[in-house]
């Protein structure tokens, strides 16, 4: 490990401290050492980051790992180089894996594995009621010392409002936030996509707002009947964004992430035009996810949130899938797409149209995910001296193709192969080396 | 498509239109096809009622041709009515029986597919309990598809055969009003016949309790152009001046699963009865794509009346598939 780097000439942008300016960051010993338009060092490895942005590395408040139990899928190795190559530095994985993270060895398997092979840092979340089964909670106060940064039954809902209840409670006196997963399993039952035209068209049963909506607003009374931090994650409609803009208004303990792909496709992605064999096909199964791909009014109403503030967060919801997952019929098909890699350059579709400003963009990646998480996040997401020295350097005007084969994911499940993209992640580096840097990026000294 | 003509014994039965036109090498919904494409099946199918007809029901057409039947779903009458198509037709037929692989076996679909490919089948009828399935076959495989049936999604030869029957008692089909009343939510048959009526400038009323309903039926009619749809809750209004009416099988399951106050309520609102069809066209036509509940959607008085063209739905189907099967498998080049 190199215990020196000079990134000079880079335009910096840290959101966190307002900082907007061309200038160095100077890291030594993994750390932070200053950021600054002055600062000379001369034999040490230095990039030229000239029409580089340089900015905090990307903090991911939702992402599966699959590891343990699903490793055909994703390992921790493969999950964090693709973090690495997305600009991810800090990613929180949830627990629906086998055994889900619902006890203190399987949070201290992820923690070392993470730490023996891991490309960034890991920091788990925790199951919120045993098994995922939404019967009796976890012992959260042992896995929350054990590391977990969070509690999340994500994938299911816990359907029972009294054990929801009694978790909100006992993660609130360990001032832990809730990633709250929202679906009422009743509404959404056999559901595969949005229940629009689109489900009515192709003869797929739908999955209303409602079944969202509904789950978001239990969890708001609860919240204000327990005072627990509550964090809804993958909001997906324009009802959701509405119910948590009034919380907060109200004065609720809630904060939010949306993925890149609830932002950027509706479902109408399932009916991507691809022909093969002569044939137009119709049911894409790289666009199933849960939550589903919905409208183009809940694309505007999200991104008016992420705009005024009511949305906090983007965060992946990176579901890396094995082949056999998704090629097969639409309703056998696994929920989930591959996003680590397409994140960053998918976000920026939104920037280069003028719908979100870049700044708003890096702080939903960088302090404000970070500030979610508190405490153990504290010192990431920021450019601060002794902050450990987490960058992401950014090519805002690269454009390029969407390629599976180059992903460093296992899971090749995107609805974005083969879509042009302007603004890619130059290098990512971790605690001051690189965990990933595009070959055309030299350092010198 | 060669020179060659449709060799239906030594009668003169060359269709009159061009085969020339036709462009598909599956049959997976009609919603892709033309009036001109749907009348040439019509023609065909003509040239192969007079042949069902006939005390010897049998054609050379597909002799050295192999057709594979492949229901994932339980099915007697779309099965044997391609199957009988088929050996009419003088093909050799295969049926595979895959009922138990059904879902959630993820690429053992495509697998069996590419065996049946591999055995060398020219086509491949397939019914299947999700929606799309034949897609990811078309997408994956160079044999010819039709689909049969699949989940809510698509039924184009019940749709084709529907229409077929329409037409050889209406003739000419442009601006008539065609009712279909019953579950359209889990009715791949009304799909396809939303469809297949535009094509051929039907007027169709979709009628239905709420509930069977898919919530995003309007936005899709809205959204591609279907203005010859009406959807109507009240069966005593959408039955109005119709100059046919479809009833869909109700399964006993959507009264468990809520979307049904009763069979009670629904015999009361929806059952096609004299009385009700008293209200539409005189000599109004009565389909069903069957199997029939009799008493429950349809009452048996209707079912069996002068006005009843639902046995005549099953003899024609056999002839709508001999066409499809000639279409495709027949006389085309790759």
């Amino acid at each position: 490990m190199s215990p020196e780097l000079l990134i000079k000439n880079a335009h910096i942008i840290d959101p966190g401290q307002s900082i907007d300016i061309t200038g160095n960051i100077l890291v030594s010993q993994g750390k932070i050492k200053s950021v600054g338009k002055d600062i000379k060092e001369t034999g040490i490895p230095t990039i030229d980051a000239s029409g580089l942005v340089a900015c905090p590395g990307f903090v991911d408040l939702h992402c599966h790992l699959r590891d343990p139990g699903f490793e055909a899928k994703e390992t921790i190795a493969s999950g964090t180089a693709a973090a690495a190559h997305g600009g991810f530095t800090t990613i929180c994985c949830m627990p629906n894996t086998n055994p889900p993270l619902d006890n203190l060895a399987a949070i201290d398997y992820v923690n070392g594995t993470a730490a023996r092979k891991g490309a960034v840092r890991v920091l788990p979340v925790g199951c919120i009621t045993k098994g995922r089964a939404g019967k009796e909670i976890t012992e959260m106060k042992e896995l929350s010392n054990g590391g977990c940064v969070g509690f999340s039954d994500d994938g299911s809902s816990v359907s029972n409002s009294r054990i929801m209840s009694l978790a909100m409670e006992y993660a609130a006196s360990l001032n832990t936030p809730i990633i709250d997963h929202c679906e009422d399993t009743e509404l959404s039952r056999d559901g595969q996509i949005n229940d629009g035209w689109v489900a009515a068209r192709l003869g797929l049963k739908g999955i209303p707002a409602a079944a969202e909506e509904s789950i978001i607003a239990r969890d708001i009374a609860l919240a204000r009947m327990t005072g627990a931090r509550l964090h809804i994650t993958h909001v997906s409609t324009a009802g959701s964004v509405e119910l948590i803009r009034n919380a907060k208004k109200d004065g609720i303990s809630i904060s939010a992430d949306v993925t890149p792909h609830h932002l950027t496709l509706t479902d109408e992605a399932v009916l991507r035009d691809s022909v093969k064999n002569g044939i137009s096909f119709a049911y894409d199964t790289s666009a199933k996810v849960n939550p589903p791909l919905r409208s183009q009014v809940d694309i505007e109403a999200l991104i008016h949130a992420l705009n005024d503030g009511t949305i906090d967060a983007i965060a992946t919801d990176h579901a890396p899938h094995s082949a056999e997952d998704k090629l097969c019929e639409f309703d056998a098909a696994a929920f989930g797409i591959s996003g680590f890699e397409t994140a960053f350059g998918v976000l920026m579709t939104l920037v280069n149209t003028g719908k979100i400003k870049l700044t708003t963009l890096l702080a939903c990646l960088t302090h404000k995910p970070a500030g979610i998480i508190g405490g153990k996040c504290a010192a990431t997401g920021i450019l601060k001296p002794s902050s450990s020295a987490d960058i992401v350097l950014l090519d805002l005007n690269k454009i390029w193709r969407v390629n599976t084969h180059n992903f460093y994911s296992k899971g090749k499940n995107t609805p974005f192969n083969g879509v042009d993209l302007k603004g890619s992640v130059a290098a990512t580096i971790f605690q001051g080396i690189f965990a990933f840097r595009d070959n055309t990026l030299e350092v010198t000294g | 498509m060669n020179d060659q003509k449709l060799s239906i014994s030594g009668q003169e039965a060359l269709p009159p239109l061009s085969i020339e036109s036709w462009q598909h090498r599956h049959v997976l919904d009609l919603d892709d096809f033309t009036r001109d494409e749907i009348n040439l099946v019509f023609e065909i199918a003509e040239a192969m009622s007079e042949v069902i007809a006939r005390d010897v029901k049998k054609v050379p057409t597909l002799r050295g041709k192999t057709i594979a039947t492949m229901f994932f779903e339980p099915s007697t009458r779309t099965r044997s009515s391609f199957e009988l198509a088929a050996k009419y037709l003088s093909a050799d037929t295969v049926s595979l029986d895959s009922v138990k692989s059904s879902v959630a076996k993820g690429e053992s679909l495509i697998d069996s597919l590419r065996t049946l490919q591999a055995l060398g089948v020219d086509t491949i009828v397939m019914r299947h309990p999700c929606s799309g399935a034949p897609y990811i076959a078309a997408q994956n495989l160079e044999t010819s598809i039709i689909n049969a049936g699949d989940g809510c999604h698509a039924h184009p030869s019940q749709s084709l055969l529907d229409m077929y029957t329409l037409r050889r008692h209406l003739g000419d089909l442009n601006d008539i009003k065609v009712v279909i009343v019953g579950d359209i939510t889990h009715s791949r048959v009304a799909r396809s016949n939303i469809w297949g009526t535009k094509a051929l400038g039907i007027k169709l009323t979709i009628c239905a309790p709420p509930t069977l309903l898919p919530h995003g039926l309007q936005a899709m009619l809205n959204k591609c152009g279907l203005d010859h749809v009406t959807v109507e809750h009240d069966l005593d209004v959408a039955i109005r001046d119709a100059d046919a009416v479809m009833s869909l099988r109700l399964q006993k399951e959507r009264q468990q699963s809520g979307l049904v106050s009763s069979i009670r309520e629904y015999i009361h609102l929806y059952q096609l009865t004299t009385q009700r069809l008293a209200l539409a066209r005189p000599g109004a036509i009565v389909m069903h794509p069957g199997p029939m509940n009799e008493g429950i959607e349809i009452s048996r008085e209707v079912a069996y009346s002068s006005q009843s063209l639902i046995e005549e739905q099953v003899t024609n189907g056999v002839a709508i598939r001999m066409a499809l099967l000639y279409l495709i498998t027949g006389g085309k080049i790759r």
